[in-house]
This record gives C-alpha cells, sequence and structure tokens, in this order.
C-alpha cells in the first residue's frame, strides 16, 4: 500500500492547518476562490478513483458533476431555500443512479473506447440540457438561495455567510480524501488496484471485474455528484457548461498534471490549474498561453505529474 | 482410484476455418498428473484456454468436480476450485511478492465488496499467501516488487498465486518455459511435491519433466488426440515416436 | 420532404461528411500508426482556416493561397513533431492527451494574438462563385461541389498512396510492427515525421477548403476536434476506409437529424456512437 513521501505529509498537514485558519484572516475573494478550488478538490478526487486507481479514463465525468447541480436547481424554490440533507441526498442520489445506468453501458468497453463511449453519453446529456428550455436552455437557471442546513431544528451554518460555506467545504473534502483512503485500502480497494494492474489475471483468479468496476464507477459517479451539488450552491447557478466535454476535460487535466493515482495527487492538480490560472490572468490577457506552457513543460519535465515533486528518491 | 477431478468429452473449438480442438476426450484425478504434450500448433494452449474458461468451446462438454461447467466465464470456473498459470508470465508486476499471493488468496473470501477494514488484516488471507510463498518456495522474497524477481522466480509466483486459491484442480501452461537447467530442477521438485493433493493437468515441452513428473500423458497433434497412456506405452507407441518424439537424440 | 430538398440535404451531407474525412483521417493515421492521441488535431484545423484568410487577403487567389497555406502547415508540422510531439512515443496516452490538451491552449492564445478574436469571412473563388438551380426556388452552390471533388480526390490520392507506395507501405508496416520496421533500416523518426506532418496538412488543408462555408471563428477547432474522434472510434482506430464510412455516416446522420429531429439534433451523433461501439466496440473497421 503506497505510503506518501514525509514531505509531502508535512506538506499536506501544514495546508490543513492553513485552511482551517484561512477564513479568519482571508478577504471574501480569496474565501470563495478557496472553496472552489476545494470544490474541485472533490471533484478530481472522484475521476481519479476511476483513472488513477481502477485504469478508466473517463471523459464524461462531468455528466455526474452536472445532473447533482440540476437536481439542486430543481429542488429550490425560486426564492427559497431547500433543505441541506433532502437536496443534497437527492442530488446525490441522482449521481448514482446516472452512474449506474451510464456504467452498465460504457463498462463493456475499454481503453480509448471507453473514452469515447463516456464521451459520447456527457455530450448526449450536454445537449439534452443545452436545448431543453424548461431547464434553463443555453443560458441555466440561477439558485437564489443557498440551502439551509439544520440539524434537529438547530441551524449552526448559516451557508450563505462564504465562511460558513467555506468550513462547510472543507469538512466534506477532508471527508471525501479520508474514505477514499479507507476505501483503497479495503478488500474492495484491493481489488480495484488488481483490476487496474491486470484485469484479465483478476477474473483468472475469480474475481467478478464488471462488479466491482461498476461498483467503483457509481461511487465515483457519486462523489462527483456531492462536488456538483457544492458547485451549484456556492456559485448559484447551473448552466449546460457544467455537463461539457471540456469541464471533464480540464478534470482531466487536474487529476494527469496532480498525478493520478496519489492520494493528494488530484488535489494538488487542481490547486494547481486553479491558482496558475488565476496568477496569469493578472498578469497577461493572454494567460492561456502561459497556462499551456506550463502544461507542456511539465509534461515533458515531470513523468508523473505534480506529486513526483515530492517523491523520495526510494520507492516502498 | 480416486475421484475423476477434471473430464472432457468430444472438446471442440473452431476458429473460423480453422479446427484448434477437435473432439478431445481426456480425464484427471486427483493425485495425478497429467501431460498433454505434442508439437507446436497441436491445440494444447486452446485446451487450457477451454478449461480455465479463457475461451468457450465450440462443442463438447466440461466437467471439473462433478459439474458441468461448459461455457461457464474464467472467474466462474476459478471460484470452482480451478487454478491456472500462465505461459506467458502474467502476474501484478507492480506488486510485491506477497502483495500478488495476497490478492490470489482475497478472491477466495465470500465477497470482496467490503469497504472498511483494511485488507491487510484479513489474518486469514495472509496466512493462506504465506503458505503458498513457502509451498512455491518464495519465502524470503515477499517483499519484493515482482518486477524485480529473475525469469525462474516470476515462474513460481506464478505458481504461487495460483496455489494461493487453495484449487483442487491445477491448469499449468508451461510452468518450465524458458529456464535454464537448475531452476527447471527446483519448478520439477515443486511440482513434484504439490501433485498428491491436487488433479494436475501440464502442458510442456520440455520432455525431460514431462517422464520424471507425469503419470498419464496424453499426446496431441493438429488439435486431435493422437495416444493417450501411460508414460512407457506412450515411448513405445511408433506412431507418436514418427509424429512427435522423433528419432533418439531428438528434444 | 420534397425531391429537391431531400437532395440538397444529401449533398450537404456528403460534403460536410467528406471534409470531416480529411481531418479525421489525419487523426487515425497519427493514432493508428504512431500510437499518439493528439488533441490539438483541431487546432489545426483552425489554423488552417485562419491562413486561408491571411493568404487570400494577402495572394488574392484562393487557389495559391491554399497551395501556399499547405505548405506553411507541413513546416508548422514538421517543427511541431521535431519540438514536441517525438518526446509522447513511449509515453501513457494519459500524458500525450495533457501535452496536446497544453498546446490547444498555446495555439488559440497565439491565434488570439495574431489574428485577433473577431469573425472573419474568405470568399469564395469566384470561378465557382455560382449556384445551379435544381427547381424554381432552390439551388445548391458549385463550390460546394467542387470541395466534395477535391475531397473524393484527395481520399483517392490517400489510398493509392498508402496501397501503392513504397512510403505507404513502410506506414502499414510501421503501424503493425514498429520494431520490425525499425530493424529492417527504415528510419522509423523520419517516418513519423512525415505522417505528423501528413495529419496536420490534412486538416489544415480541410480547414482552408471548408473556409468560404463556415467561416473562420475562435473555437471552430474544438467542435471539429471532437467530431473527428468520434468518427476514428467508430470507423475504428488506424483505418482510413473506416475514417471514410464513419465521416459519410456522420454527415448524414447529423444533416439529416437537424432537419427531422430538431429536439435531439445535438445528440444524434453521439447517439450513433454510443450504439456502434455496444454493438461493435473495436468500431467498424478496427482491429478486435
Amino acid at each position: 500500500m503506497e505510503r506518501q513521501p514525509r514531505a509531502l505529509q508535512v506538506l499536506l498537514a501544514i495546508g490543513l492547518v492553513a485552511l482551517a485558519a484561512f477564513p479568519l484572516v482571508g478577504e471574501k475573494f480569496y474565501l470563495q476562490f478557496i472553496t472552489k478550488l476545494m470544490i474541485m478538490g472533490i471533484f478530481a478526487m472522484s475521476l481519479d478513483l476511476l483513472v488513477g486507481h481502477t485504469g478508466l479514463v473517463s471523459l464524461g465525468h462531468a455528466l455526474f458533476f452536472g445532473v447533482a447541480a440540476y437536481a439542486l436547481m430543481l429542488l429550490t424554490p425560486e426564492y427559497q431555500a431547500a433543505g441541506f440533507w433532502t437536496s443534497l441526498g437527492v442530488s446525490l442520489g441522482v449521481a448514482a443512479l446516472a452512474a449506474l445506468i451510464v456504467g452498465f453501458f460504457v463498462l463493456r468497453t475499454t481503453g480509448i473506447y471507453f473514452i469515447m463511449v463516456t464521451l459520447a453519453f456527457g455530450q448526449m446529456t450536454y445537449f439534452y440540457v443545452h436545448d431543453s428550455s424548461h431547464l434553463g436552455g443555453s443560458d441555466g437557471k440561477y439558485i437564489y438561495v443557498r440551502p439551509v442546513l439544520e440539524i434537529a431544528g438547530w441551524s449552526p451554518f448559516d451557508l450563505e455567510r462564504p465562511a460558513h460555506f467555506y468550513y462547510v467545504a472543507l469538512a466534506m473534502m477532508v471527508f471525501v480524501y479520508l474514505m477514499l483512503r479507507v476505501l483503497l485500502a479495503s478488500p474492495f480497494g484491493r481489488v480495484i488496484s488488481g483490476i487496474k494492474e491486470n484485469e484479465h489475471r483478476m477474473r483468472m483468479l475469480g474475481f467478478a471485474t464488471f462488479r466491482y468496476k461498476l461498483v467503483c464507477f457509481v461511487l465515483a459517479g457519486t462523489l462527483a455528484g456531492l462536488a456538483g451539488w457544492l458547485a451549484a450552491a456556492h456559485d448559484g447557478l447551473v448552466n449546460p457548461e457544467m455537463l461539457s466535454w471540456h469541464q471533464s476535460g480540464q478534470l482531466l487535466m487536474m487529476v494527469i498534471l496532480g498525478g493520478m493515482g496519489t492520494p493528494s495527487g488530484p488535489i494538488l492538480g487542481a490547486a494547481a490549474l486553479k491558482v496558475l490560472e488565476l496568477v496569469f490572468q493578472g498578469w497577461t490577457k493572454h494567460w492561456q498561453l502561459l497556462l499551456g506552457g506550463f502544461i507542456v513543460l511539465s509534461v515533458l519535465l515531470l513523468p508523473r505529474g505534480l506529486a513526483q515533486l515530492f517523491e523520495s528518491k526510494r520507492r516502498d | 482410484m480416486t475421484e475423476v477431478a477434471l473430464r472432457t468429452a468430444a472438446l471442440r473449438k473452431d476458429f473460423g476455418g480453422l479446427t484448434a480442438v477437435n473432439d478431445v476426450a481426456l480425464e484427471c484425478r486427483v493425485g495425478q498428473m497429467h501431460a498433454v504434450i505434442g508439437p507446436n500448433g497441436a491445440g494444447k494452449t486452446t485446451l487450457i484456454n477451454l478449461l480455465s474458461g479463457d475461451l468457450a468451446p465450440s462443442s463438447g462438454r466440461i466437467e471439473i468436480l462433478g459439474r458441468d461447467v461448459t461455457g461457464l466465464p474464467p472467474h466462474r470456473i476459478s471460484q470452482l476450485g480451478v487454478g491456472r498459470s500462465y505461459q506467458r508470465t502474467n502476474i501484478f508486476m507492480r506488486f510485491t511478492v506477497f502483495e500478488n499471493c495476497r490478492l490470489a488468496a482475497q478472491s477466495r473470501l465470500p465477497s470482496s465488496m467490503r469497504f472498511l477494514r483494511a485488507a491487510a488484516r484479513y489474518r486469514a488471507v495472509n496466512e493462506a499467501a504465506a503458505q503458498a510463498i513457502e509451498l512455491a518456495e518464495l519465502g524470503g522474497r515477499e517483499q519484493l516488487p515482482a518486477s524485480s524477481l529473475s525469469h525462474g522466480e516470476r515462474r513460481q509466483l506464478e505458481v504461487a498465486m495460483t496455489l494461493a486459491t487453495q484449487p483442487k484442480v491445477l491448469l499449468l501452461d508451461e510452468p518450465l518455459a524458458g529456464m535454464g537447467g537448475e531452476e527447471s530442477a527446483r519448478m520439477v521438485e515443486l511440482l513434484k511435491k504439490l501433485v498428491p493433493g491436487h488433479a494436475m493437468l501440464l502442458v510442456e515441452h520440455d520432455m525431460d519433466a514431462v517422464f520424471a513428473l507425469a503419470g498419464l500423458l496424453t499426446v496431441m497433434v493438429n488439435g486431435a488426440v493422437l495416444a493417450s497412456g501411460t508414460p512407457e506405452s506412450i515411448r513405445a507407441n511408433r506412431e507418436v515416436q514418427e509424429a512427435y518424439l522423433g528419432s533418439p537424440g531428438h528434444e | 420532404m420534397d425531391t429537391a430538398i431531400f437532395f440538397i440535404q444529401v449533398l450537404n451531407s456528403v460534403q460536410y461528411g467528406l471534409l470531416l474525412f480529411l481531418v479525421a483521417s489525419g487523426l487515425t493515421l497519427i493514432f493508428g500508426i504512431m500510437g499518439i492521441i493528439n488533441l490539438a488535431h483541431g487546432s489545426f484545423y483552425m489554423i488552417g482556416a485562419y491562413l486561408a484568410f491571411s493568404l487570400t487577403g494577402l495572394i488574392g487567389d484562393f487557389w495559391l493561397a491554399l497551395a501556399a497555406g499547405v505548405v506553411v502547415a507541413v513546416l508548422i508540422g514538421l517543427a511541431l513533431e521535431w519540438l514536441v510531439i517525438r518526446f509522447l512515443y513511449d509515453r501513457d496516452h494519459l500524458y500525450q492527451v495533457l501535452l496536446t490538451y497544453g498546446l490547444i491552449l498555446i495555439f488559440e492564445e497565439c491565434r488570439s494574438l495574431l489574428w485577433g478574436d473577431d469573425v472573419h469571412g474568405v470568399p469564395v473563388p469566384p470561378a465557382l462563385d455560382f449556384s445551379i438551380p435544381l427547381t424554381e426556388n432552390l439551388s445548391y452552390q458549385v463550390f460546394r461541389v467542387a470541395m466534395s471533388a477535391i475531397c473524393l480526390a484527395i481520399a483517392a490520392g490517400m489510398y493509392w498512396l498508402i496501397q501503392k507506395t513504397r512510403l505507404g507501405m513502410m506506414i502499414r508496416a510501421g503501424s503493425v510492427n514498429r520494431e520490425m520496421v525499425q530493424s529492417l533500416g527504415i528510419n522509423i523518426g523520419l517516418l513519423y515525421r512525415v505522417v505528423f506532418a501528413l495529419g496536420v496538412a490534412l486538416a489544415a488543408f480541410a480547414g482552408m477548403l471548408g473556409s468560404p462555408v463556415s467561416s473562420v471563428f475562435p473555437g471552430m477547432g474544438n467542435q471539429v476536434l471532437i467530431v473527428s474522434f468520434v468518427v476514428v472510434v467508430i470507423g475504428g482506430i488506424g483505418s482510413v476506409k473506416g475514417a471514410l464510412v464513419a465521416a459519410l455516416a456522420i454527415g448524414f446522420a447529423d444533416t439529416f437529424g437537424k432537419v427531422l429531429l430538431p429536439q435531439i439534433a445535438g445528440m444524434v451523433v453521439y447517439l450513433l456512437m454510443a450504439a456502434i461501439l455496444l454493438w461493435r466496440p473495436q468500431g467498424i473497421f478496427g482491429k478486435a
């Protein structure tokens, strides 16, 4: 089982403390920026479960992100708030169901064909939403009020306040991170790793691999749905672009850039891409040139993604 | 005589116009090593693929441990107690030796849909893996990544993984492939140890090993069974000599 | 739908399909022979269109501009292969995807720097700028017919190249067994460079040829990229024949889809792909 290099562990711990402390000093713009970052971190971790750990490269993962977001929109009455737990439950349920249906079909293919069928399903959903006026068409729709969080009648958090939303997002990101660590060390997780390493052998050893891939796919889709619900609640807007292949593609970039299959790689990748975007945007109107250049250079120089920067010379 | 663990009847596999396996009937019993030999292209690997479920037969019947398994997918056949090793090493290169065997042993859990407890804490699984490693004489190499093993050790790992699933029936596809003299001798000793508890079907080209191990021999040529019987009777069989064993000094 | 309209839609389908074929054939060659997934392929299409815009303005004659544009595109392809692409050959597909995605960003921004973000038009060459009347009210642009004819000529040329020339034989051999070709003394590096440049040229040429019809605008590369990938996958990776069949199929599906089923027009192509892949996962002419 992979242990993270010391340097990285220390860095992550520091990062976590910094993240927790940030709302005390940070201004609203950065609070919101980092909240979005954390949401993308969850989204990226969900894709990495497929890409980095199971070897399933999906170009349609934004589908689940988007349907969960739209579910929240549909559940939110105009100018009122949806319930936190109900809307979250329904959004996750919708994402899970979508993943079950899509997974049932796409997991019959592998390799480049898998990439393309996932793309196909993603695009089909995109066009359906894009052309549906009752869903807001190409403009999308607004969510004017964020969900209201109540635990047995008590409202400790007001999600309208950036700092509170920030902490909810942070808690969820940490929860997902820990959940994935536990999952990957479990018997299920070992089967997934085995499937990635040599699926044929796994079948010959007696594992019904399709079942495990499907469960993994549903899990990944559900977590993407979590990110989608958070994104919709945070931005107050859902639009078809959330389902587009651009979204899926950008997400894939984050995962690859950060280092696939490493525990913190997806978060690093999401952070790197978003932060670099922000920084480069501050420098020049033509920031995409810099970002593109950065990506090209890091592929040429860092074969295993950004997480490689922290790897010790010896490997376990 | 012990039970028949593996039996085929009129087994046939066609690939388009080519009949790779033609009307093959054979039996394998617990405590017996049944070797299948023949020239290249005789259909031996196809035969093993049919038995392990990698390929579905065009017609005929396969029975394993009393059950009709014809056409079952490989994972189902494996769960019935069949282990198969590969001619071209088919292991988990990036995992350690121990993890290779542990994962193999994990396949015997009623279900691996377990999400909470760490896999490393399943004691029975770990023990089965350790036992298999000992049996395959890889003790001491557990923490090495499989990619760093020598060729012979990788073949041993192949066998270890198969053993970790605690099979009754062993299908071995050229376990000695690519091995030098000393490694071969070690592998032969290992296989000999395994015979009493298992029904073993062996495909091999190494004639010394075959005659040292096999209780029963089947010769295949062009997909069909040419002759079947004890090693002595096969050695004396003129047809076999002409078709395969050749004049003295061959192989 | 009456006959004239039907006929027009057929012509449109063929024209769109054939243009798509040019782009997709380059993509399938690059992927099939070099094993490289090139997301920036759509960018070459865009570069071609923008080159047509500039060179037609500079030179005046559409066809000369086309010829000049092809030369420029080939040079760009060669340079790119030498600078960046050749480091991708033995890398995992995912890193190829990531790097070529970075290239898309770079190309988009360069386009913005050189040509700005406005939409441009390229005038139809005057010699072909008329229409053939089909009925009292309907006519069809001759230039579009010419486009299809040119694409067919190129398709025939590619067939001849791949089946009947020594280069084609090397291409076919290289796609099956890279090491073997190398050991035969053929310079695989050079072969790859040529194939890549060919692929780039095809995409750029398609962009140039189609520019009078589709105009020249930012983001045109992305649209064509996705559909080209669909063509390659449906047709079978590495198969030029498959790319032709699939491109035409998509040409028809998309064109008639927009007319007959406008509510799901955008989805039709993807439904087709999903259906084909679930029936025959390796594509129509792909190797199993």
